[in-house]
């Protein structure tokens, strides 16, 4: 048996109401020795700052995830560590269906595509996401 | 990639070639311009087919997070529903213990956020955001208000058919699902960007919910039926 799938709609700009009511953006607690923030901002294609979006990540390994809104200057921010990698959801007014990427740690893995890995960037890591265009962020089907 | 500009209309022809997948860069939703993707998409990594999701537990809830109702002093204004059905994986499966998050405008048509500008009035007595966990038959259930239908920015007279929005969480990773649910016999589909940007007429009826007398409360609550079915899950080996 197949059943047809749910169609995707757009999360809209007021997720926030039912996606953001509490804070989830540290996997880590502030006190864990491999913590490190990992910032970035999400853009669209005249690379201005997307201010209703929201980023989901899901640290496999260990079990983890996290979810945070870009703010006015379309920043997402999230406390992370002892991973190699993060699956990735973006979702954005305007985006009919999310997005999935992936976040690799500098280092972490030989076989990442360059494109993935994040940047050091004031002690902590730094990794900004574009919706499209000429540097358009690498983005998997599902 | 489409362009969009004053002469781009809104709503498009039916092509049921589609299927389930909604057009992303549907030109009479503005927004999608700048926003969808124009570069190739590169293929999902084969660690990411069965990988399972984040599981979300009790601690993940509220009390009276699944009653919009119930979630202040007074009883908010508007037309009180129930809101229920079963999420499965495209296998038939009924999915157990999903996170289901809702919200939505309330009986006025008007959000609780700051962004909303609509001058209708806000409702004291409703935030319209609810959680909850699907049970052992993968059945959600929310008491809440008709959302109202209300204007948006998009193009001349432009006014989004009531919906609430949901979000869930299935087994696997790859069955997110972020979407819309909408009433039966709207009068407002036919004009709706977003609606028609699923472009199978019969992959959207999914998107609308069903009235339902045996779910409906006598003297209290009108009832309405909407299941989900989100993406298949792969034979386990």
């Amino acid at each position: 048996m197949t059943l047809p799938r749910t169609p995707s709609q757009t999360v809209g700009p007021y997720y926030e109401i039912g996606l953001c009511r509490r804070s989830e953006n540290e996997l880590v607690p502030p006190g864990e020795p491999s913590a490190v923030r990992l910032t970035g901002q999400l853009l669209d294609g005249d690379e201005v700052p997307v201010s209703d979006g929201v980023i989901e990540v899901w640290d496999a390994e260990n079990r983890r995830w996290g979810r945070c809104g870009t703010d006015a200057d379309g920043r997402f921010s999230f406390l992370v560590g002892g991973v190699q990698h993060l699956e990735v959801y973006v979702f954005a007014r305007g985006l009919l269906r999310h997005q999935l990427t992936r976040i690799y740690f500098p280092g972490a893995a030989s076989e990442a595509p360059a494109a993935l890995v994040a940047e050091q960037e004031d002690g902590g890591l730094r990794f900004d996401i574009r919706l499209q265009g000429e540097r358009q962020t690498v983005f998997f089907a599902v | 990639m489409a362009m969009t500009d004053e002469r781009t209309p809104i709503v498009l022809p039916d092509d049921p070639s589609f299927g389930p997948d909604v057009q992303l860069d549907y030109p009479g939703y503005r927004s999608t311009r700048l926003r969808v993707p124009n570069r190739p998409i590169a293929s999902l990594p084969e660690e990411l087919h069965d990988l399972e999701g984040p599981v979300f537990g009790n601690d993940a809830l509220d009390e009276l997070d699944s009653d919009l109702t119930r979630q202040h002093a007074g009883d908010p204004l508007g037309e009180r529903i129930i809101v229920t059905g079963r999420v499965f994986d495209q296998n038939g499966r009924a999915i157990r213990g999903a996170l289901v998050e809702v919200w939505q405008a309330n009986a006025a048509g008007r959000y609780h956020h700051d962004v909303d500008r609509h001058p209708a009035p806000l409702d004291p007595n409703f935030s319209g955001a609810g959680r909850c966990l699907t049970d052992d038959d993968g059945r959600y259930r929310f008491v809440t208000v008709k959302p109202g239908a209300y204007p948006w920015g998009n193009h001349e007279n432009a006014w989004r058919p009531a919906h609430i929005h949901f979000s869930i969480f299935g087994r696997l990773f790859t069955q997110r699902l972020v979407t819309q649910m909408y009433f039966p016999g709207d009068p407002l589909f036919a004009y709706d960007p977003i609606f028609n940007a699923v472009r199978d007429p019969s992959s959207r009826r999914l998107l609308v919910a069903r009235f339902d007398l045996e779910t409906t409360q006598p003297e209290w609550a009108l009832g309405f039926q909407w299941d989900i079915v989100l993406g298949a899950t792969p034979v386990e080996t």
